[in-house]
C-alpha cells in the first residue's frame, strides 16, 4: 500500500498558488485571477519581486550550466512549478544533450501543465509528489530510476524550501534526500533569507500566510545548515547575483536586497583518495 | 533632432544601442544569448521587419511594458525615414503578446482541467474503495440522519439483523428499542444527535427481523461537516450474542442454585446489598427467612434423592406464589429459603408474604407415592432501609426464625429487637462456635491497667474477640454468656489462656522486669472444672511464664456457692503462685463471704460506680461514697483496687485522691493488638527511673 494515495489532493482555483504567482512575477500568463490579485498586492508592497524572480531564474540557469559543465547528466528538480522561462532540461542540454530531468511538484495543475509541455520529450519526466513526504517521493518509479545506477544527480531545491514550514522539519527532509543521492551528487539551493530584507519579512509572509503555501523566510545560518554533509562549491552560500555571475558587473549594487541566499554543494565521490 | 548620425561622432550603432537596451532591461538569459537576440532583432528592424523583431522579443519573455516604451523611444530617436518601424514594432508587440497570453491562458486552463479530472477520478476511486470497505467490513455499519432515519446499512449489519436493506431503510433508529436497553443508551443517543457528544459505546440488544434477539457491542459516532456542524450518525456494531449468552449462563450459574434454579445465597446478598445501598431514604424492606420443619426426617427416611425432589417442589411453590408479587425468592442452602420484599409498605406486607409462604406449603407434597406434609417456620423482619446492615438483617431474620422453631414450627414470628438480643449469643454460639474455634476465628486483644499514681502500665487484661464471618467482630459480652451456658467455654477458655500466657511469656523474655502482669478472665464454669488446675499448670510450664505474672479474674456474678468445688480448684491455682481477683465487683448481689473465703489479691470495681466527678446529682454523690468505702475495704484487706471505665483525667484524679490503686478504661487505652502495648511497656523503664 506504500505510496497509495488514500484521498486525492484538492484543487481550489479560488486560492492563489505559489507556482502560478511566480509565473506572473516573471511576466507569464499561466495564472488565474486569484493568483494575479495576490501577486499585484505583493509587488505593491515589495516592488523588487519581479527582479528577484528573474535573478532566481538566472541563478538556476547558471547553476545548471555549471553542473552540466562538471559532467552532470541527471537532474531532479523538486518544486519545479510551471517551468516555462528557461526550463532545466533546455539549459542542461546546451552542454549535455542527453541530460535527463525529473520535474517534481505537489500542485496537480503544475504537474498537468508540465506533462503537457514535456509530452514529447523522451528524457524528461514529471512526477506528482510532495517534498514533505520524502519516502513517498523517493518511491516514485521515475525518481527511483533517476537515482538508480550510481551516476551523480543534481538535486535542485530552488525557491521551494521556504514553502516548507518548520513543523515539517525541512532539515530532516533534505538530509533524507541527501542520503538517497549517489556519491558525487550535488545540491542546488535557493532560499528566501530574513537578513537580506528584514523589513519585508513580516508583510511578505503575511501575504503568503493566506495561501496553501505559507512562506517561511529563514536566517543565513539555518539556510547554510541545509548543506550539512555537502562540500560547498565556491563561492559558498551567497546572495542570488553573487553566485558565479556571468560578468563582474552583473552582480549589481546591494545584492542582499534581492533577499535570496543560494549555494551549490557536492557530495564526496566514492573513489578513495590516492 | 533629425537626420542620419554624424560620421565623425563616435556614436554607437543602432544594433549596439538596441542590444544594450535589452541587456539593461534584465533577463534570466545568458548575456551571450541576449547579445545574439539583440543583433538578430536589430537586423530585423533594419530590414523593415520590426513586427517580427517585436514577436521574437515577446517570445524571449521580454514582455514588460516598460521595455516597449524604451524600444519605441530608441526607434524614434534613431530617425528611421522609410518605412518608419515604430508603428510596426508596437503593432507586432501587441499582436504577439495577445497571442502569447491567449496560448498561455489556454494551456493553464487545460492543465487545470486535466488536474481536476485526475482529482475527480482519484476521488471516484477513493469513494469506490470506501464503498468496498463499508460494504465488506466484518462489523455492521449503519448510517443515519440526525433525526434518526436509517439511510444505509452494510452487508454485515443486514446479516446481523436478518434483514434486507428495504426492511431497514427509512425506519427510525429510535424504533430499534429493546426492553433490556439501559436508560443510558438512549440518553447518550439524545446527546449525540444534539451534538453534545461525539460518540458513545454500549452493549445493546436488537430484535432481528425474525423476532430473535441479537446482542451487539455498539459504537455510535457523530459525523460533522467541515464547519463542525453535526450531519450524520454512524453506528458500528459487533455481534456479541454468543459471548453474551455465555456470560449470561456463567452469571446464572454463579448466582443460581443448580438444584432448584432459584437465585443462590450470593445473588440474594448481592441484591440485598444493592437494595440497601440504593433505595431512597425512608423506604422499607422485608425479609422472610424460611426453614422447612421436617426436612431432616424426609432426608433421613426417604433418602437424599427424595429430599432433593422435595426442595425442588418447595422452590417451585414458593416462587410460584411470591415472584408474581414482585418478591425475590432465593435458596440460602439446605432447606433454608428467603423471600426479599424490595418495596414494603409496613409490617403487614411482610407478614402477608410469610402467610403466603405457609399457605403455599400447606398442601402435602407428593413424592415417590408419599404424601409429605413438610410445613415451615418463617422469621419475618421488616425495617426501614438505612437502619440495618445486610448481614445484621439476615442474622435478625434467622434468629426470629429460630424463635418460630422453638415455639414448635409451622408458624411465622415477627422480629422483636429485645428477644432477638437475648437469643443472638446463644444461637450463634451453639451453631458456630466449635467450628469457629477450629477455624481460628477467635483472637485476643489486650487492654492496659495503669497505676493511678503516675499512669504507668501495671497490668494488661486479655480480651477475647470473635471475627464472625457474617456478623463482623463480636466482643466477649456477645458470646461468652452463651458459651458458658453450652459448655463451649471450656475449650475456648483453654485456648485463651494458652494464647495470653504465650504472649505474656514473650514479653517476659523480651522486657524482663518491665513485663506487665497478665489478667485473664475465668467464668464460673471454668472455675468449677477440674481441668483448670491442670491446664494452668501445663500452660505455665509450656510457656515459661512466671506464675506471679498471671492473674485470673473471676466474675462476681459467677455465683460461687459456699463450699463450691471451685474453691478448691482456685486454691490450687493460687498455690501455684498465680493470683486471683474479682471482676465487676459490685454488680451482683455481692456475697461478701467471697472476700473471706477466696484467696484474693485484688478487686475490680464495675464501671457502673464510676460517674462524672463534675456531676452534682444525688446518685452520683452516692456512687462516689461507695467507691470511697470500697477503697477503705480493699485497703484494710490488703487488696489492690482497680477502677474500670475510666474515661477522663478528672475521673482518674478523683479516684487517685480517694486512694484507688489502678485504673482501666479508654483514658489509658482501648483493647488493642499486643504490638500496640509495647510502647507502654517500654515507658515503664522511664517511670521506674523517676
Amino acid at each position: 500500500m506504500h505510496g497509495q494515495r488514500w484521498s486525492p489532493s484538492w484543487i481550489d482555483f479560488e486560492t492563489p498558488n505559489a507556482a502560478r504567482v511566480y509565473d506572473y512575477y516573471l511576466g507569464g500568463s499561466h495564472n488565474f485571477e486569484a493568483d494575479r490579485q495576490m501577486a499585484r498586492r505583493a509587488v505593491e508592497i515589495w516592488p523588487d519581486l519581479p527582479k528577484i524572480m528573474q535573478a532566481n531564474r538566472a541563478f538556476l540557469r547558471r547553476s545548471v550550466q555549471y553542473l552540466a559543465g562538471e559532467g552532470f547528466t541527471r537532474f531532479l528538480d523538486i518544486g519545479s512549478g510551471i517551468p516555462t522561462v528557461g526550463p532545466v532540461h533546455e539549459i542542461a542540454r546546451e552542454v549535455q544533450p542527453e541530460a535527463r530531468v525529473v520535474y517534481v511538484d505537489r500542485d496537480p495543475v503544475a504537474v498537468a501543465h508540465s506533462l503537457a509541455m514535456l509530452s514529447d520529450d523522451p528524457l524528461s519526466r514529471v512526477v506528482h509528489a510532495d517534498l514533505t513526504d520524502p519516502e513517498e517521493l523517493l518511491a516514485q518509479p521515475d525518481v527511483a530510476a533517476l537515482l538508480d545506477g550510481g551516476a551523480p544527480v543534481a538535486l535542485l531545491l530552488v525557491a521551494v524550501l521556504h514553502f516548507v514550514p518548520d513543523e515539517a522539519q525541512p532539515h530532516r527532509l533534505v538530509a533524507r534526500l541527501r542520503d538517497a543521492l549517489p556519491p558525487g551528487s550535488a545540491l542546488v539551493l535557493c532560499h528566501a533569507c530574513r537578513e537580506g530584507r528584514p523589513d519585508q519579512v513580516g508583510p511578505h509572509q503575511d501575504i503568503y500566510a493566506r495561501t496553501r503555501t505559507p512562506l517561511t523566510m529563514r536566517g543565513c545560518e539555518e539556510i547554510a545548515a541545509f548543506f550539512d554533509g555537502f562540500r560547498l562549491v565556491d563561492p559558498g552560500v551567497v546572495y542570488l547575483t553573487q553566485w558565479r555571475p556571468d560578468s563582474p558587473d552583473a552582480v549589481g549594487p546591494a545584492p542582499e536586497r534581492l533577499a535570496g541566499l543560494v549555494g551549490v554543494g557536492r557530495l564526496e565521490s566514492e573513489q578513495a583518495p590516492p | 533632432m533629425n537626420g542620419p548620425p554624424a560620421a565623425d561622432a563616435p556614436r554607437p550603432s543602432f544594433p549596439e544601442r538596441w542590444t544594450r537596451l535589452l541587456r539593461a532591461h534584465g533577463s534570466a538569459l545568458h548575456p551571450r544569448k541576449i547579445d545574439a537576440l539583440g543583433s538578430r532583432t536589430a537586423d530585423l528592424v533594419l530590414s523593415g521587419r520590426a513586427d517580427q523583431a517585436a514577436a521574437d522579443l515577446v517570445n524571449a519573455h521580454f514582455t514588460d511594458p516598460e521595455m516597449l516604451v524604451q524600444a519605441v523611444e530608441l526607434l524614434r530617436f534613431t530617425g528611421f525615414q522609410d518605412p518608419d518601424p515604430v508603428g510596426a514594432f508596437a503593432a507586432g508587440w501587441a499582436t504577439s503578446l495577445r497571442e502569447r497570453t491567449l496560448v498561455q491562458q489556454e494551456s493553464i486552463r487545460t492543465a487545470a482541467d486535466t488536474a481536476r479530472h485526475e482529482v475527480e477520478r482519484a476521488l471516484h476511486a477513493s469513494e469506490a474503495r470506501f464503498q468496498a470497505v463499508f460494504e465488506h467490513a466484518a462489523i455492521g455499519i449503519g448510517v443515519g440522519s440526525l433525526d434518526g432515519e436509517i439511510l444505509a446499512a452494510n452487508r454485515s449489519l443486514l446479516e446481523m439483523f436478518g434483514a434486507r436493506l428495504d426492511d431497514l431503510r427509512g425506519r427510525r433508529v429510535t424504533d430499534l428499542v429493546h426492553p433490556e436497553d439501559t436508560p443510558e443508551v438512549w440518553d447518550s443517543y439524545e446527546q449525540l444527535v444534539a451534538g453534545e457528544r461525539d460518540n458513545f459505546q454500549c452493549d445493546k440488544p436488537y430484535y432481528r427481523q425474525d423476532g430473535e434477539v441479537v446482542w451487539t457491542h455498539l459504537t455510535v459516532s457523530l459525523i460533522r461537516d467541515e464547519d463542525g456542524r453535526p450531519r450524520y450518525q454512524v453506528a458500528m456494531m459487533e455481534d456479541i450474542t454468543d459471548r453474551y449468552r455465555l456470560q449470561e449462563r456463567l452469571h446464572h450459574q454463579a448466582t443460581h442454585d443448580p438444584l432448584t434454579g432459584l437465585p443462590n445465597r450470593a445473588a440474594f446478598f448481592e441484591r440485598l446489598e444493592d437494595l440497601l445501598a440504593t433505595a431512597p431514604p425512608g423506604s422499607r424492606f422485608g425479609l422472610c427467612y424460611v426453614d422447612l420443619d421436617r426436612f431432616k426426617i424426609v432426608n433421613d427416611s426417604l433418602g437424599h434423592a427424595a429430599g432433593d425432589q422435595l426442595l425442588i417442589e418447595v422452590a417451585g411453590r414458593l416462587s410460584g406464589a411470591l415472584v408474581p408479587q414482585g418478591h425475590l425468592v432465593a435458596r440460602l442452602g439446605g432447606d433454608e429459603f428467603v423471600v426479599l420484599l424490595e418495596r414494603c409498605r409496613g409490617e403487614h406486607d411482610a407478614v402477608a408474604a410469610a402467610r403466603t409462604v405457609l399457605s403455599a406449603l400447606q398442601e402435602p407434597i407428593r413424592i415417590d407415592g408419599h404424601q409429605l406434609a413438610v410445613g415451615a417456620s418463617v422469621g419475618v423482619l421488616e425495617r426501614p432501609v438505612g437502619t440495618i446492615t445486610p448481614g445484621a438483617a439476615v442474622r435478625a431474620a434467622d434468629l426470629t426464625l429460630y424463635r418460630a422453631k422453638e415455639a414448635g414450627g409451622a408458624r411465622w414470628t415477627l422480629y422483636d429487637a429485645r428477644t432477638n438480643a437475648e437469643s443472638v449469643g446463644r444461637y450463634t454460639i451453639s451453631v458456630r462456635m466449635p467450628l469457629a474455634l477450629e477455624r481460628g476465628e477467635f483472637f485476643l486483644e489486650y487492654q492496659p491497667l495503669c497505676a493511678l499514681s503516675d499512669g504507668s502500665l501495671a497490668a494488661v487484661e486479655a480480651l477475647v474477640r470473635w471475627r464472625h464471618p457474617l456478623l463482623g467482630v463480636l466482643g466477649p459480652d456477645e458470646f461468652v454468656p452463651a458459651a458458658e451456658e453450652t459448655g463451649i467455654i471450656l475449650p475456648l477458655g483453654r485456648w485463651v489462656l494458652e494464647q495470653a500466657c504465650a504472649q505474656a511469656a514473650d514479653w517476659q523474655r523480651r522486657f524482663g522486669p518491665l513485663a506487665p502482669q497478665l489478667n485473664v478472665n475465668i467464668t464460673a464454669r471454668q472455675a468449677r472444672s477440674k481441668g483448670l488446675l491442670a491446664d494452668v499448670g501445663r500452660i505455665l510450664a509450656e510457656t515459661g511464664l512466671e506464675p506471679s505474672l498471671l492473674q485470673l479474674e473471676l466474675t462476681e456474678s459467677s455465683a460461687l456457692e459456699p463450699r463450691d468445688e471451685s474453691l478448691r480448684v482456685l486454691q490450687g491455682v493460687v498455690d501455684k503462685g498465680v493470683t486471683l481477683c474479682v471482676d465487676d465487683f459490685g454488680t451482683g448481689w455481692s456475697n461478701l463471704a467471697h472476700l473471706r473465703d477466696l484467696p484474693l489479691t485484688g478487686l475490680k470495681l464495675s464501671s457502673a460506680f464510676i460517674g462524672d466527678p463534675a456531676s452534682q446529682d444525688a446518685a452520683s454523690g452516692v456512687s462516689w461514697r461507695i467507691v470511697s468505702g470500697l477503697v477503705s475495704l480493699a485497703d484494710s484487706l490488703g487488696l489492690t483496687l482497680t477502677a474500670e471505665g475510666v474515661e477522663t483525667p478528672d475521673t482518674a484524679e478523683r479516684l487517685r485522691s480517694l486512694g484507688c490503686d489502678w485504673g482501666q478504661g479508654w483514658l489509658f487505652g482501648r483493647p488493642a493488638a499486643p504490638e500496640a502495648l509495647e510502647a507502654l511497656i517500654l515507658a515503664r523503664a522511664d517511670k521506674s527511673v523517676n
